[in-house]
């Protein structure tokens, strides 16, 4: 039996009468690599705000990282790392002074902040380009920079909000390449993505719909519950009959 | 329709080259692409047609009007939907169109058919303020402004970005209206699916042109034999394929690895016993067509 990292029942978030996340229930093992697809509006965003501990639930219950997703939000915090197409790193800083100011931020000592940083460095094959300003570099190198430094700290999950929106074929899966190596070494991934081929690169994807879990298996079940053979036509089959729109 | 000449964008003091020397033309009533990723130079040749940059080198013309001696001329033929939203937040969306029709000196009933299939989905919330619209009513509505002056040429950059699948599929039915009404349309887009719905398409990458056709001929020309492979471990796969010598460059692709071979492919069997002195079962062996996206990795590659 593997450690599960997340675990939720019946998590529910209501803004008035408006029912954004709907009694959702699901685990997440270590190591994992979790696909959370769904159309605009189905209540991705707010159900992974719950997961970090930025949003407070209205019912149900969760553990995130072991900690209770009420009362323990700040623990969670410490023990998550998050990375979102939008949020990336401080453009006017380096590549060196980024991973020391967030590296600083989740608590990493002078000694642990120069070893990582030189690893890091080496491991992007970013060496060249350490001193150089961030904005001056391209967007598929800024998004696998600030996937690294999300997980600086090793957090026991990271969630990662569309980070290959807008990056090249190639880059793409080279940012892939990264998660499997962060997943080997135990770090579970919750992902989401609008590129449906990323999908099959997931263990197990959850399928949102108006803001219920709708589908929740591995992509080779799904595709045989489906009976199809393409992730696109799974997802068109469920969001086709969303009846919120965003 | 547009003519595009050698033309050229540099920023900064490092003068970093967005767009080298891009030439291209488009065709009246075409629904041209230009594909590619971010930081490609897409939005650079976007705002150099609608005249809102100045070109560093090269012309272009939109509507046989100079973008640098003629923009205001071409101000007022051209629909123009930037990627990022830039409608008023505290105006309505009824205030918004009516804003942007009357800036242009016309209404919204004179125009109103082209707007209409687009119109009526957003229609219940018109009194509703744009900055409190979710993105798929925005990205509607922006598109509704900048049909409203009844533009020749519509300008979309990266309208799709950021959308789910099922929404994309419907904006392109939409686009597929407004070409029938005779409107040529130039869009970005950096989802490689969705080269297959323009009729012709530029590959762009850091500023250059990797090749412009239709999304036919970019495919038929594709140089090398491409084989999906599945095998029980996707990165040991990969590592397998990407060591054998026959195979010039091989990638993940949803659940399969697609393998380009440099001249012939090798038969399932071969592959089956290669695979199996790596440890690896194989599922699965199968030549296939490329797809663009194909095509676009094997551009990068050389």
């Amino acid at each position: 039996m593997k450690e599960v990292v997340i675990q939720t029942e019946k998590l529910t978030k209501r803004f008035g009468d408006f029912i954004a996340t709907n009694e959702i229930t699901f685990d997440v093992t270590k190591g994992e690599i979790f696909g959370f697809l769904g159309a605009n509006g189905a209540g991705k965003t707010t159900a992974m705000r719950m997961l970090c501990g930025l949003s407070l639930p209205s019912s149900g219950k969760a553990t995130i990282a072991g900690f209770d997703i009420y009362k323990k939000t700040e623990e969670i915090k410490k023990n998550i790392g998050y990375m979102s197409q939008k949020f990336s790193l401080y453009e006017d800083l380096t590549v060196l002074e980024n991973i020391r100011f967030f590296g600083g931020i989740y608590g990493l000592s002078n000694a642990q902040l120069k070893s990582k940083s030189e690893a890091l460095v080496t491991e992007l094959g970013l060496d060249k380009e350490a001193k150089k300003l961030v904005g001056s570099l391209p967007l598929g190198w800024k998004q696998k920079l600030s996937f690294s430094v999300a997980i600086i700290h090793e957090p026991k999950i990271v969630f990662l909000d569309e980070p290959t929106g807008g990056v090249d074929p190639l880059t793409r899966r080279q940012f892939w390449d990264l998660i499997y190596k962060a997943s080997d070494k135990g770090i579970t991934i919750f992902v989401t993505t609008h590129y449906m081929d990323e999908a099959e690169y997931c263990n197990r994807i959850c399928i949102m719909v108006d803001g219920k879990i709708e589908a929740l298996d591995s992509p080779t079940n799904l595709k045989k519950v489906f009976n199809t053979n393409s992730m696109d036509d799974v997802f068109y089959q469920l969001a086709r009959g969303a009846k919120r729109k965003e | 329709m547009i003519q595009v000449n050698n033309i050229t964008k540099v920023y900064g003091k490092e003068k970093t080259v967005a767009v080298d020397h891009v030439s291209f033309s488009v065709k009246e009533g075409e629904l041209f692409g230009l594909i590619g990723p971010d930081g490609a130079g897409k939005t650079s040749i976007f705002r150099m047609l609608t005249t809102l940059l100045l070109p560093d080198g090269g012309s272009a013309t939109v509507n046989g009007f100079d973008v640098v001696k003629d923009f205001r001329k071409i101000r007022n033929s051209v629909g123009y939907m930037p990627g990022k939203f830039s409608l008023y937040q505290d105006l309505t969306i009824e205030e918004n169109i009516n804003f942007f029709a009357t800036v242009f000196n016309t209404t919204v009933n004179e125009n109103y058919h082209l707007i209409k299939d687009i119109y009526i989905q957003i229609e219940p919330f018109k009194k509703r303020r744009a900055g409190k619209l979710s993105g798929g009513m925005k990205q509607k509505l922006a598109l509704c402004c900048a049909l409203i002056h009844k533009p020749t040429v519509l300008f979309l950059d990266e309208p799709t970005t950021g959308v789910d699948p099922v929404s994309r599929k419907e904006f392109w039915e939409m686009l597929k209206r407004l070409k029938a009404q005779n409107i040529t349309i130039v869009v970005s887009t950096p989802y490689m699916d969705e080269a297959t719905l323009c009729d012709r398409i530029a590959l762009i990458q850091e500023g250059v042109i990797l090749s412009i056709d239709t999304p036919a001929a970019i495919t038929a020309s594709y140089p090398h034999e491409l084989f999906a492979v599945k095998g029980d471990k996707m990165s040991s796969l990969l590592t397998a394929l990407n060591s054998f010598s026959k195979i010039k460059t091989a990638y993940a692709f949803g659940e399969f690895a697609h393998a380009a071979f440099y001249a012939h492919a090798i038969s399932a069997q071969e592959m089956r016993d290669y695979l199996k002195s790596k440890s690896i079962e194989m599922e699965a062996y199968q030549k296939i067509d490329a797809s663009i996206e194909d095509c676009f990795i094997g551009f990068l590659k050389n």
